[in-house]
């Protein structure tokens, strides 16, 4: 009985919300849909830490629906990295949902929506397919649509067309890629991709690989692909804004560490993706110094971020891939927490523009200290989380020798600084007696502060914890056996 | 026969991308599921074009995979969604303005 729920356990943090989803479909009270929404969130978050407690020694647990197996059937694996992002989406989920609800934007079926797009999410991080990953992909997309398109005014719903617009257009790439692996190794399961493409022709591989760059670099938003993101990311009120921010394009930079090192792996430094990292980085960043609201600024950052975390892998050594995760999970959390602040200030102030703002920290004493904590830690100042990400990055790089991208993830860590004191500088100085945010909307934003100075004070728990995730894809010989029964 | 289907392809695309460039909100939902059209065809085309009914008992000698065919049952199935998708917020922006072209930014 019990080896058996272990077996599921994979399934849970996909099936979990998706009945939680369905029972929410059928229109219940506000008040039933929020405890209903709320302790599914709750069992998923309880799912995802067992998951990762389980995996914790290396372990990859695969699950064959209906019992065909790999490479025939349809395939689930939890590992380390898989199930450390669902253990993160699952607590950013949690944490979005509470700030939701606090601020009474969860009408009609946003709850609904909000599980719908939890289950993409933790479907995409947990499939060992490739068109399985592209069904989930479209599964969260088309949850985040109407969650990003719920209740918007006239312009809101123009920007949201231009992100649907933009992701099926991603999503075509994807699918172009996926039959150009097809045709060249005939099979779509991970570890068996792993296994076959070092046999296929090298120029199918090569173009395959460049439409899957191209599809989950669209999604991630690095550059050359990344000017949706701010458009989009202005329109939802601040808890959804906070999910999308912090989650959504994280999912394509998952893609990207497990197609772009288990099935297509670069065997040293690779030159386009450092590139593109720098870039990355610095036009986030330098588009972020040009903005002159909280929410824009933030989500320019978004951007830089995702630079970063590219670098990681494209650094491609084992420190460099770690380095990278360590970077993702610690971003997630800072980042929905620096959204979470700038929704209080919205909801509370009902502007976000930096001109229209000022004085907040003589009537928001805490949300202020939650700003600063979040920023500095985004910007990489010890003790937080940021700096050991920041450090391990930049370890990896002087490593292998990428002195040119080491320098600039250092010059746009002092750019981030100086674009968060703007922010602090002109939102919580200056003069002017603004409205007080209630406690509940600092709660959430003020859990994640404590998490990220939390992750900061033992960072070598996690990073010996994502250390282990990048074993697994530098390595995938145990992946690939485990999946495929050798 | 798969350079003919290979070409399709591409037409498929180029009037897609022409069509999501232009103005008009339903030429752009147009253009989008041609895109759409084109990844399925491209799927179709990765299995090869050649051999019979994949049902056994059906064709003699070899057959087709029958497992693209199941993959674009899906992602038709996931274009027809977002289109749908797409054509409601499409007549939403059209009450909201009345008009339907989108300013240039």
């Amino acid at each position: 009985m019990i080896a058996s729920l272990i077996a599921a356990l994979p399934a849970l943090p996909i099936i979990v919300p998706l009945l939680t989803a369905i029972l929410l479909i059928a229109g219940p009270s506000r008040r039933a849909q929020r405890t209903l929404g709320l302790a599914g969130s709750l069992a998923t978050l309880a799912a995802s830490i067992t998951l990762v407690l389980l995996t914790r020694g290396g372990q990859v647990m695969p699950i064959q629906a209906g019992g065909w197996a790999a490479p025939y059937g349809i395939t689930l694996v939890a590992d380390m990295l898989g199930a450390l992002m669902v253990l993160i989406a699952a607590l950013i989920g949690l944490v979005g949902l509470v700030f939701t609800i606090a601020a009474g934007r969860d009408d009609r079926f946003v709850h609904a929506g909000w599980q719908f797009l939890l289950t993409g999410i933790n479907w995409a991080f947990l499939t060992g397919d490739l068109f399985n990953l592209y069904v989930a992909y479209e599964v969260m997309l088309i949850s985040s649509y109407f969650l990003l398109t719920h209740g918007t005014t006239q312009r809101q719903a123009r920007e949201a067309f231009g992100y649907v617009a933009i992701n099926l257009v991603a999503s075509m790439f994807f699918l172009f890629g996926v039959a150009l692996v097809y045709s060249a190794t005939g099979t779509l399961n991970m570890a068996h991709l792993a296994e076959r493409v070092p046999l296929a022709p090298a120029g199918t591989v090569r173009a395959a690989s460049m439409m899957l760059l191209v599809a989950f670099g669209t999604k991630a938003a690095i550059f050359p692909f990344y000017f949706w993101l701010p458009h989009a990311y202005a329109i939802p009120p601040g808890g959804v804004a906070a999910f999308f921010g912090g989650m959504l394009t994280k999912v394509g930079v998952y893609s990207l560490f497990r197609v772009f090192t288990i099935i297509f792996p670069s065997g040293g430094p690779d030159p386009l993706l450092l590139w593109s990292a720098s870039a990355t980085m610095l036009f986030g960043v330098l588009g972020a110094l040009a903005q002159d609201s909280v929410r824009r600024i933030l989500s320019f950052h978004i951007i830089s971020q995702v630079g970063y975390m590219i670098m990681g892998l494209a650094l491609a050594s084992q420190l460099g891939i770690a380095g990278g995760i360590f970077y993702v999970l610690h971003h997630i959390v800072v980042k929905s927490g620096l959204l979470l602040v700038g929704g209080a200030i919205e909801e509370t102030q009902r502007t976000d523009r930096l001109d229209r703002l000022g004085g907040l920290a003589r009537t928001n004493g805490v949300l202020a200290l939650v700003f600063v904590v979040c920023a500095l830690s985004l910007a990489g100042v010890p003790p937080f989380s940021g700096f050991f990400a920041k450090l391990l990055l930049i370890r990896a790089g002087l490593e292998v020798g990428q002195y040119g991208v080491v320098a600039v993830s250092i010059i746009v860590s002092v750019l981030t600084l100086m674009s968060m004191l703007k922010i602090y500088t002109t939102v919580f100085w200056g003069p002017g007696e603004p409205r007080r945010a209630p406690a509940r909307l600092v709660v959430p934003a003020a859990a994640l502060a404590l998490i990220t100075i939390a992750v900061g004070l033992r960072a070598q728990v996690l990073y010996s914890l994502t250390s282990t995730a990048a074993a697994h894809l530098t390595q995938p010989a145990r992946y690939v056996g485990t999946v495929l029964k050798k | 026969m798969a350079t003919l289907v290979a070409l399709l392809v591409g037409v498929l695309v180029t009037t897609g991308l022409y069509l999501l460039l232009g103005k008009s909100l339903l030429r752009q939902i147009i253009g989008l599921s041609l895109l759409s059209h084109a990844a399925n065809v491209i799927i179709l085309l990765s299995a090869g074009l050649r051999g019979g009914v994949p049902v056994i008992g059906a064709t003699r000698g070899p057959m087709t995979d029958p497992l693209p065919q199941a993959l674009i049952l899906t992602a038709i199935v996931i274009s027809f969604g977002v289109t749908a998708f797409l054509l409601a917020l499409g007549y939403r922006m059209h009450l909201f303005g009345g008009e339907e072209k989108r300013d240039d930014r």
